[in-house]
């Protein structure tokens, strides 16, 4: 399995590597890969505690009861847009377009700002109502579940206005280029979650 | 709400001064002791105008080196502690037995075993682990840093931070009485009001969040920088071990985060995710808590593993027996680790076939764990076998983990499981494969890698002398408790009615002060070994005839590590270089690349802590404020873009030259 000497007569191995080399983007795609999937198994497990928590109502309403589809469709749209505007973002920024770069960012935000909002009257909404998340485990486990992935879409909006700024001031540098390309991931990834929100919470919920 | 607001609730929370806890004279007299050895340590480093250095040098450093030393300071510290809390407990459970109630009264003893559970796992394992990781994994892969030095040094300062509020729980409240895991409805808000679980909570969540980011920053080392020619299959087996701990780390740790983020929005919120009431489900905890926690073993034990194929083969001066069967080896152990939490509960009304499943996942580890085990006892066989101090903790180890794997088995059946479930015996069955696997192991790997790191070896006398302690005491203490709990003595037990019990509590009361012997001992021989430094110098860098690259730099290395980066050609990469006539280049230096400190790592988790602590005291004041301050400073954090830096080739020739010269000097 392993050469262990060298064929008689052969010149001796390079045993040091005499000159500099750059170690690529240092892991840093990588890195920010692995959190991802950390971050999914934070999901995985709040997805695991409503699909055994969010049947037991406690004689409160239950989601179809509560659920308005047509809101949730509305935060779907705005979502699934502000996935698309980002790729934009990212196309201008291999065209080395600052401007238009953050223009589509900016856009971007926005959306993922008014999902907020529409998120925020929701869970407002389901509070006056009388069903927050200390009604029934149901509900402790919806909006443990809803609300994380609303934290880190207000997280994503906070990265997303720092980088712009970063942008305008340095340009699109290799830091900033790697730096939006992480953030990107980020945000697809969010959009992939709330689609598995969209299904199990929202779509099954109001067919139970 | 606002009719009965008062200014000192507002200020202080729920925090008063009869949270001080004066009126308890073990407490009081231990908080005497720590404050003075705390202001001499301050006092001395002021004398001496150190401040500085340790700020510069040490504090703010993103050197792999330097962190991990100073993850295993804090893993001494932490012992040190979570000891006297096994030597409380051992002598309680001695002396209260009929009529004596013994020193410690429940609400007392039960912080006691809870504390001790939390501080060995978490702050003395962990860090330790985590630690010599750090220290040695770079260096055996030929690389001159972390994929990440920042976020390194922002994970060990996390880490410390939960120690710090765990530690602080002591002197200001109280700790949590639910045990190491704080199973609901016990730790929910209806039955443990206090602060208690709230500090365990919190002290949890911040090391827990420096544990992930470090997983994911090992990892991407070891994937992204290895030396040329080391491909996955001549990667040293401490480098894989590194690996599949903390590939089980990121996939676990998040796991343990949201168990214990429900846990306090049950206790803050008053939610019913774990309550008895409304629908809350108290089971899903125990399965969150133990999707984390039974990997979670793997992952201290499986560097251990490590540090025992390396002393193995250094100290036999042999290739590692099978080294690509202990490479699969450590990666199903890693991959059926995840597949056995639920043998943590047998008792708890899953089923039978639920039971039979996790049975059998539990017995098939111990497949590769035997393969591992003969692994080593293959390349000790006629090997020429150096009985130094890190050698002997591998023979002992052999042994002593071999039984407490054999009654983990023994454990696995699940109808054995429901005689012998919390009872003593499953006590001894974990600190026996807990002490005998990863606390030897990482007494092996100080003692092998304390010349790389110091320049200097370990005084031997007093290494024999601890680990003569250690081993003995171990069994002393744990065969008695081995034999009650087969007698059906149940774990936490504050206080027994049957004096039968009392001759073998008293057995095992007197192991644990040999033990200690053994931990002084080992206090000692660090002590004598930094008095006898000049004896014990080592300028070769290669102290114990290595195998690995780490032995191929100086002792203690330069802060970049390796002047020209290694070229491995064989598993055994340094022993392969020397065999082969390798030579040091001694010129045609260059600049090398390397990282800036940073102040940022140490100034975040200080702010966490802080919103720790509002968070248990309910200041919440204090809390937003710390936690804008968290934001503004993260944020603030990357707004610097002068992250990096060269060394200049004179100090890389300096530095070199040294080297050259003390080499000269010894031939």
């Amino acid at each position: 399995m392993h050469e262990t000497t060298a064929p008689p007569g052969a010149a001796r191995p390079v045993f040091y590597e005499r000159e500099e080399h750059a170690h690529g983007d240092g892991g840093t795609l990588l890195g920010f890969w692995l959190y991802l999937m950390s971050d999914c198994l934070v999901f995985a497990a709040l997805f695991a505690t409503y699909g055994v928590l969010g049947r037991n109502y406690a004689a409160g309403p239950s989601g179809a009861d509560l659920f308005d589809l047509r809101l949730v469709a509305l935060n779907t749209g705005l979502l699934l847009l502000s996935s698309i505007t980002y790729g934009f973002a990212m196309l201008e920024m291999d065209r080395e377009r600052v401007d238009a770069t953050l223009a589509w960012l900016a856009v971007t935000g926005l959306f993922g700002a008014a999902f907020l909002g529409v998120e925020l009257y929701e869970f407002g909404h389901l509070i006056h109502e009388g069903a927050g998340p200390q009604r029934s485990a149901f509900l402790s486990s919806f909006f443990a579940l809803v609300g994380t992935h609303g934290l880190h879409v207000t997280f994503g909006v906070v990265w997303l206005v720092t980088l712009m700024t970063q942008v305008r001031q340095y340009g699109l540098i290799a830091a900033n280029r790697r730096r939006l390309m992480c953030l990107s991931m980020f945000w697809h990834f969010l959009d992939v979650v709330w689609i598995g929100v969209f299904t199990f919470v929202y779509l099954m919920g109001v067919s139970r | 709400m606002f009719s009965n607001l008062d200014l000192r609730q507002l200020v202080f929370g729920r925090l008063t001064l009869e949270a001080i806890p004066y009126h308890e004279p073990i407490l009081l007299w231990t908080f005497v002791a720590v404050a003075a050895g705390g202001a001499v340590l301050l006092g001395l480093v002021t004398w001496y105008g150190k401040w500085g250095y340790l700020w510069r040098e040490w504090f703010t450093s993103v050197d792999h080196k330097r962190i991990g030393i100073m993850y295993v300071v804090l893993a001494i510290v932490m012992l040190l502690r979570g000891f006297a809390d096994a030597v409380m407990m051992v002598t309680q459970k001695a002396l209260s037995v009929g009529a004596s109630e013994g020193y410690l009264p429940p609400h007392h003893y039960d912080q006691v075993f809870t504390a001790h559970g939390t501080i060995m796992i978490f702050f003395m394992a962990m860090p330790f682990v985590t630690g010599v990781m750090n220290y040695v994994m770079p260096l055996q892969i030929g690389a001159r840093d972390v994929a990440f030095p920042f976020l390194n040094n922002f994970s060990f300062w996390m880490t410390a931070g939960g120690a710090v509020l765990t530690m602080l729980s002591l002197f200001v409240g109280e700790f949590s009485r639910a045990t190491w895991l704080a199973y609901p409805p016990l730790s929910g808000a209806a039955y443990s009001p206090g602060v208690g679980v709230d500090y365990y909570i919190w002290g949890l969540q911040i090391a827990g969040a420096g544990t992930t980011l470090s997983g994911i920053n090992l990892i991407a080392t070891i994937v992204k920088m290895r030396a040329p020619g080391m491909t996955m299959m001549k990667l040293p087996v401490f480098c894989w071990t590194t690996l599949a701990s903390n590939a089980i780390i990121v996939t676990i740790f998040p796991v343990l985060t949201v168990a214990l983020a429900l846990l306090s929005l049950d206790r803050y919120v008053g939610t019913h995710f774990f309550t008895n009431d409304y629908g809350g489900n108290s089971m899903m905890y125990m399965n969150l808590i133990w999707i984390w926690g039974h990997p979670e073993v793997y992952v201290l034990v499986l560097p251990a593993f490590g540090i025992y194929s390396e002393v193995v083969s250094t100290f036999c001066s042999k290739r590692l027996f099978g080294y690509a069967s202990m490479v699969y080896a450590t990666a199903v152990i890693a991959l059926v680790s995840w597949l056995t939490w639920l043998h943590h509960f047998f008792t708890m009304g899953a089923g039978a076939n639920v039971n039979a499943f996790f049975g059998i996942t539990t017995m098939i580890i111990s497949i590769p764990t035997g393969a591992k085990v003969f692994n080593w006892l293959f390349t000790m066989y006629r090997g020429k076998i150096r009985f130094e101090v890190p050698m002997l903790w591998v023979m002992g180890f052999i042994p002593t983990f071999v039984i407490g794997g054999l009654t983990g088995v023994l454990l696995a059946v699940p109808p054995a499981d429901f005689v012998l479930h919390n009872s003593l015996f499953l006590v001894a069955h974990f600190h026996n494969v807990i002490i005998g696997g990863v606390v030897f192991g990482l007494l092996a790997g100080v003692n092998y890698w304390f010349p790389k790191a110091f320049g200097f070896k370990l005084d031997p006398f007093w290494g024999k002398v601890s680990f003569w302690c250690w081993l003995i005491g171990f069994w002393v203490v744990f065969t008695p408790i081995y034999v009650v709990g087969l007698m059906g003595v149940t774990r936490r037990t504050q206080h027994f009615d049957d004096p039968t019990v009392q001759p073998w509590l008293t057995v095992a009361a007197f192991g644990a002060f040999i033990i200690m012997a053994g931990i002084l001992a080992f206090v000692v021989q660090i002590l004598v070994s930094i008095l006898r430094r000049e004896r014990l110098r080592d300028v070769t860098g290669d102290p114990w005839g290595g195998r690995t690259l780490e032995w191929s730099t100086s002792s203690p290395p330069p802060p970049y590590n390796f002047a020209f980066t290694p070229v491995a050609h064989d598993l055994d990469a340094w022993w392969d270089m020397k065999k082969r006539g390798h030579e040091r280049p001694l010129e045609g230096y260059r600049p090398i690349h390397m990282p800036r400190n940073t102040s940022a790592g140490i100034v975040l988790a200080g702010l966490s802590t802080v919103l720790g602590f509002a968070l248990v005291w309910y200041i919440w004041w204090l809390a937003a404020l710390s936690f804008a301050g968290l934001v503004a400073v993260a944020l603030a954090h990357t707004y610097n873009y002068n992250r990096d830096y060269y060394i200049p080739a004179e100090d890389v020739v300096r530095f070199e030259s040294q080297r050259t010269a003390q080499l000269a000097a010894r031939a």
